[in-house]
């Protein structure tokens, strides 16, 4: 078996991932409630984000994965960031 | 000692949900385009939402996410048992939020707010719009966690059968990877239903 797939990681870890994304939730809602007009929208997206990559890296054991499926994951993520982004410029400035 | 292809195995799974996050991308377009041309709508409309079932659900979740992957670190110490403790809890995590759902929707679906309702086709296109991604996203989304908790009972029997062991274990690998993807889902979907502004 490669090394790369049997690495365990501590129940630690798992416990403190959880906890962060606990606090994540807490934040989102907060941060909804500010009223920060435009801004409460990037907030929570970038809230998403980051307890989506807590989970891609920790609980998906991404951090202990090869190169090839860090890399890979980019592939999906740069085709939707480039389908919605054109699909707002066109939007946008039509 | 029989030849496997975990480095295999698991590519195939990553390449499979790929195709799951390009299936929620575009329904996340549609959302996104849908709220740029009907901001005060779906501001309107997302307050029939409630924040406290939303958050209560997205804890539920984000638990089961952690039960999911300590069951994969306990059988690799060949805990055989306590990784049977937390694929059950797994399970049953998913089906609460099932059931959280069900009276979700059943209340919306009291109120009349159900796809093409004639309460529903009343409101504004913008709130019709609103509700129409709500059923859709969030019924798909439901759906993989009805498959999801299936395929964790299906792991549960293989554990026992010791067909899923310290030696062999990458099907209940490849099982949480699609879990941890439906909980990331969730983790967009919470704010864009639930917490509109």
């Amino acid at each position: 078996m490669d090394e790369s797939t049997s690495h365990t990681v501590g129940t630690k870890t798992f416990v403190a991932t959880w906890i962060a994304l606990l606090c994540f939730t807490g934040l989102t809602i907060v941060a909804a409630r500010m009223q920060l007009g435009q801004w409460s929208m990037i907030a929570n997206i970038a809230i998403a984000s980051a307890k989506a990559s807590l989970v891609l890296w920790f609980f998906m054991h991404l951090k202990y994965e090869r190169r090839l499926f860090k890399f890979l994951l980019f592939v999906p993520i740069l085709t939707i960031s480039v389908i919605i982004g054109l699909t707002f410029f066109d939007l946008w400035y039509r | 000692m029989e030849h496997r292809d975990y480095i295999g195995a698991k590519l195939g799974m990553w390449l499979f949900l790929f195709t799951e996050i390009l299936l929620f991308g575009g329904m996340f377009l549609v959302y996104a385009e849908y709220r740029d041309l009907h901001a005060a709508e779906f501001h309107d409309a997302g307050k029939e939402m409630s924040v406290v079932i939303g958050a209560l659900n997205t804890v539920i979740l984000l638990t089961s996410s952690l039960t999911m992957a300590l069951s994969i670190s306990e059988i690799k110490r060949g805990m055989k048992i306590r990784s049977l403790l937390f694929q059950a809890a797994t399970v049953l995590l998913g089906a609460v939020f099932l059931v959280n759902k069900y009276f979700e929707w059943s209340d919306h679906i009291r109120k009349g707010l159900y796809p093409n309702s004639p309460e529903l086709l009343a409101l504004s296109h913008g709130k019709v719009l609103f509700f129409g991604l709500y059923y859709v996203m969030t019924g798909i989304h439901a759906l993989h966690v009805i498959i999801g908790i299936s395929v964790i009972a299906f792991m549960l029997v293989l554990t026992l059968r010791n067909r899923i062991s310290a030696s062999d274990y990458v099907k209940l690998e490849n099982t949480g990877l699609f879990w941890h993807i439906v909980d990331i889902i969730w983790i967009y979907l919470f704010p864009l239903f639930y917490l509109i502004l």
